[in-house]
């Protein structure tokens, strides 16, 4: 019999265990190579396990909810196929499955249970209820002018007519809330931006820099590209400047394991990319940035982010980084103090751009603005070099030839 | 294996089931029903229509010999009837026969791809049918409920369950119900009407429970009146059958055993949702008790599952899983929905018969409303007096809030009082309040007079008191 351990493989960097959420697979079962046999959700991601070998299972490393350490013995399949089926009384006590149960998580993005506590429920014929849905008016906000209270068509007419706030009856009181249960990836945020916060000192620095040289050489490449072809953003300028600032400041491109007390300072450049998606903050990863050029930094993000967007990613895209770029766009404001993603120590955090007068020798002209925040970790980035370094990238970025040079 | 993929996987074809496959159908959603047995569900098959139309044909199998009876009231003059048992189980049989091709075509011409076999699921969206694989973007979970058996006397021999009580080849001569429910109740008063000698084994201090004493009062006269032994506090202990003879042992509040000779014995202790033997533990789907824990849009906790009907939970019964079906299948499609209903119908077809809409008296005491109470009695009405709901006493009752007159409750308890729910319901759906009540003109002479009647009572201005 040939017996085939598979263990619960290293799904993503500074991950140590993994919850399995799902089994798609039972003792006994026969299954194909490359079927998936479970889900397992880490603090980045939902992953779907899967065979890594033909056999019949012949052992599950855990129960559904449970938590497994990552090398952990998940599922052991005899690849011959011949043996029987294992009685269950034969079941060994389970390795290393951690008790601990991490319970309310259901689904990768499950459901929120949303209870709502209105005060009162607002009275209605089912055809104005399924009207006001349709128009995603909260009917409790609607002035009744029915009897016994009731909100009449006519109502949620003059309600719509008059937008909310310009009512012809005033302003209305707002009540009653919405209880909602922190499940899936909101908690997994919830829980990783505490610890950030909770074991960090964080300090913030924002630099000014003039952005007019740079945006002139964008919009110039921009224009000499033909409709089809994808645009450049300011992203991969950015990147190229984060690259070549982490060579002479490599305190601040690195990994902090605090509990074992150790830096880990990297050579290469992994760069997380801060982003928006429908079920939160993700942060997909830019690996070996430094290896890249600008057209092709913008390909690679462009597609990262549709990945996270569509939830297409997978877990080493979502692992790994050493420093994290992080950016509201058109929503960037004037200044930030960003949260580190742990373990890096380091987040950087451009602002928008905007037109404004500055005094250049001696004389006000227009030039483009934009504040650049960052955060680092003061336990081991000194508030010195991190200055330098921020400078340095507002050099590079201020004399765009720079970004290409060695 | 042949593999399926579809938009909406619907599992079970009850009036949950049917219903949302059909709507899904209609909305241009790619879908497939899966059943195991015949189309229809507990509903058609055996549950509500067939069990009135057994309970229809002992009311006029009851009338026939009331008319040959000497103390007839109406001047017919008649013999005795007799019964062939087995053609009303056969007209039965054509009438479940009829509405069950009825939902096939319906779902035909809905595009619904209906496939028989029995679901086992493999994770949230993937099921097996024998040798055919089904993936669907979205499942809906429409397994139902099945009878409960009780441990001590389980189902076989002369002990069974509703469904073989709709399906006898007989009527018993002595009919022994465990349960004085609603559904054991229809069934015990058709038998007795048939012919049998019934006794009821409650182990509540009432018949009917859930529904207040003022309301049941009228069944548990009928019931009297037409010699039905009702063993209330007493619990059904076992039974054994010997030489032909089946033999109920039960205790009574006492304590005292009490043995008991029936030819069946009808099980009617409750019903329990369907949640084993299919994959749902393969599902992640999280449970509330027994029940599919849902929210108001039906949603499971896992994505895109959906569950509807007797598997969510009370109240068991058709029409509600029939609005939850259709509301799931507008919400896969895109339409904003959820599932708010101002009130839910309960009609018992008992003798009389009893329907209960929105708040009843105890509820509103339980809430703490400001409420009035209008009654209105059928022993007044005109056409309750000449078609016999007059006979079996009982009344109208509806209960309204004292600051606006807003109806929340209206029970009634009379022969023929299910056909007026739909009047009962719409008027809470509506909002409506007792002026509305009072100012609709009610024809003459009908039942629904005793409606307005109530109403005009609960104003203190009744016209026929």
């Amino acid at each position: 019999m040939a017996e085939f351990i598979f263990k619960m493989p290293d799904i993503g960097e500074g991950v140590t265990e993994a919850e399995i959420i799902t089994w798609h697979v039972k003792i006994g079962d026969k299954v194909e190579e490359d079927v998936p046999i479970c889900d397992a959700m880490t603090d980045k991601a939902t992953v779907e396990l899967t065979a890594p070998v033909a056999g019949t299972i012949t052992k599950v490393g855990c129960d559904d909810g449970e938590v497994m350490a990552i090398g952990a013995a998940l599922v052991v399949f005899d690849t011959d196929g011949q043996r029987p089926v294992q009685k269950e009384t034969q079941e060994e006590p389970k390795p290393a499955p951690k008790k601990e149960r991490a319970k309310p998580v259901s689904a990768p993005v499950s459901a929120s249970v949303v209870t709502s506590s209105p005060s009162a429920k607002p009275l209605a014929s089912p055809a104005v209820r399924k009207a006001a849905m349709d128009a995603d008016i909260d009917l409790s906000l609607v002035p009744a002018s029915g009897n016994a209270g009731n909100i009449t068509h006519k109502d949620l007419k003059a309600y719509k007519k008059s937008g909310a706030a310009s009512s012809s009856k005033g302003y209305v009181k707002r009540t009653g809330g919405t209880d909602i249960k922190i499940t899936g990836m909101r908690r997994v945020i919830s829980n990783r931006m505490s610890e950030a916060k909770r074991r960090i000192p964080h300090f913030t620095f924002v630099e000014q820099i003039d952005m007019t040289n740079l945006e002139d050489l964008r919009t110039h490449l921009n224009k000499t590209r033909s409709e089809h072809q994808s645009k450049l953003t300011l992203f991969p300028f950015f990147t190229r400047a984060i690259v070549k600032a982490a060579k002479l400041w490599p305190q601040c491109n690195a990994t902090f394991d605090d509990d074992a007390g150790v830096v880990t300072q990297h050579n290469a450049v992994h760069l997380g990319m801060a982003a928006q998606t429908p079920n939160g903050l993700m942060v997909p990863v830019l690996r070996h940035a430094e290896s890249l050029d600008v057209w092709q930094i913008a390909r690679k993000i462009s597609r990262l982010g549709e990945a996270a967007k569509t939830g297409s990613i997978t877990a080493s895209e979502l692992s790994g980084s050493t420093i994290t770029l992080t950016s509201l766009g058109k929503l960037a404001g004037v200044t930030a103090t960003p949260v580190i993603n742990r373990p890096e120590v380091g987040i950087l955090c451009p602002n928008k751009i905007i037109e404004m007068p500055v005094v250049k020798n001696g004389q006000i002209t227009v030039r483009k603005m934009m504040n650049f925040s960052s955060s680092f970790d003061h336990r081991v980035v000194d508030g010195f070099h991190a200055a330098e370094m921020i400078g340095y990238i507002k050099d590079c970025l201020e004399h765009p030839a720079t970004l290409f040079l060695d | 294996m042949s593999t399926i993929k579809c938009d909406v996987l619907v599992v079970g074809s009850g009036p949950g089931g049917y219903i949302a496959a059909i709507r899904a159908g209609q909305l241009g959603l790619d879908t497939v029903l899966v059943e195991k047995k015949r189309l229809g569900g507990t509903c058609l098959l055996r549950g509500c229509i067939p069990s009135k139309a057994i309970i229809e044909a002992a009311e006029r199998y009851a009338q026939a010999c009331e008319n040959a009876a000497k103390t007839n009231v109406h001047g017919i003059k008649a013999s005795k009837p007799s019964l062939d048992f087995k053609q009303t189980i056969a007209w039965k049989n054509g009438i479940t026969d009829q509405l069950s091709s009825g939902v096939a075509g319906l779902l035909k011409a809905a595009g619904v791809r209906v496939i028989n076999g029995w679901a086992v699921f493999e994770n949230s969206k993937t099921c097996k049918i024998g040798e055919t694989k089904i993936t669907a973007k979205n499942v809906i979970l429409a397994t139902g409920s099945a009878v409960v058996e009780l441990p001590s006397i389980p189902f076989g021999g002369n002990v069974i369950s509703s469904t073989q009580a709709l399906d006898l080849a007989e009527v018993p001569k002595h009919l022994a119900v465990i349960g004085a429910g609603y559904i054991g109740m229809e069934l015990g008063i058709a038998y007795r009407k048939l012919g049998s000698a019934v006794t009821f084994i409650e182990s509540a201090p009432n018949i009917l429970p859930g529904f207040d004493k003022q309301i049941t009062a009228p069944v548990a006269k009928w019931l009297r009146d037409y010699k039905v032994d009702v063993h209330k506090n007493a619990l059904a202990k076992s039974v054994t059958s010997k030489g032909g003879k089946t033999t109920l042992t039960y205790t009574e509040k006492s304590g005292k055993d009490v043995k008991l000779e029936c030819d069946k014995v009808l099980v009617t202790v409750g019903r329990k949702p369907c949640t084993n033997g299919w994959g749902l533990e393969n599902m992640a789907v999280d449970m509330e008790g027994e029940f599919i824990k849902i929210d108001d849009k039906c949603k499971t906790s896992m994505r895109s599952v959906y569950a509807i009907g007797d598997v969510v939970g009370e109240p068991m019964l058709a029409h509600k899983a029939s609005a939850q079906g259709k509301m799931v299948a507008e919400i896969i499609a895109g339409h904003k929905r959820s599932f708010n209903p101002a009130a839910i119908p309960a009609v018992c077809f008992t003798d009389p018969e009893i329907v209960s809409v929105g708040l009843a008296p105890q509820d509103v005491k339980d809430q703490g409303l400001d409420a009035v109470e209008g009654k209105f009695r059928w022993a007044a009405n005109g056409r309750a007096l000449t078609n016999g709901t007059a006979d079996g006493g009982g009344f109208i009752r509806v209960l309204t809030l004292n600051d606006t007159g807003r109806i929340v409750g209206v029970q009634a308890v009379g022969r023929h009082v299910s056909e007026l729910s739909g009047e009962f319901v719409l008027a809470i759906e509506m909002n409506a309040t007792l002026e509305d009540l009072a100012g609709t003109i009610h024809a003459h002479p009908t039942l629904s007079e005793a409606f307005m009647e109530a109403g005009l009572d609960a104003l203190g201005t009744p016209l026929h008191v």
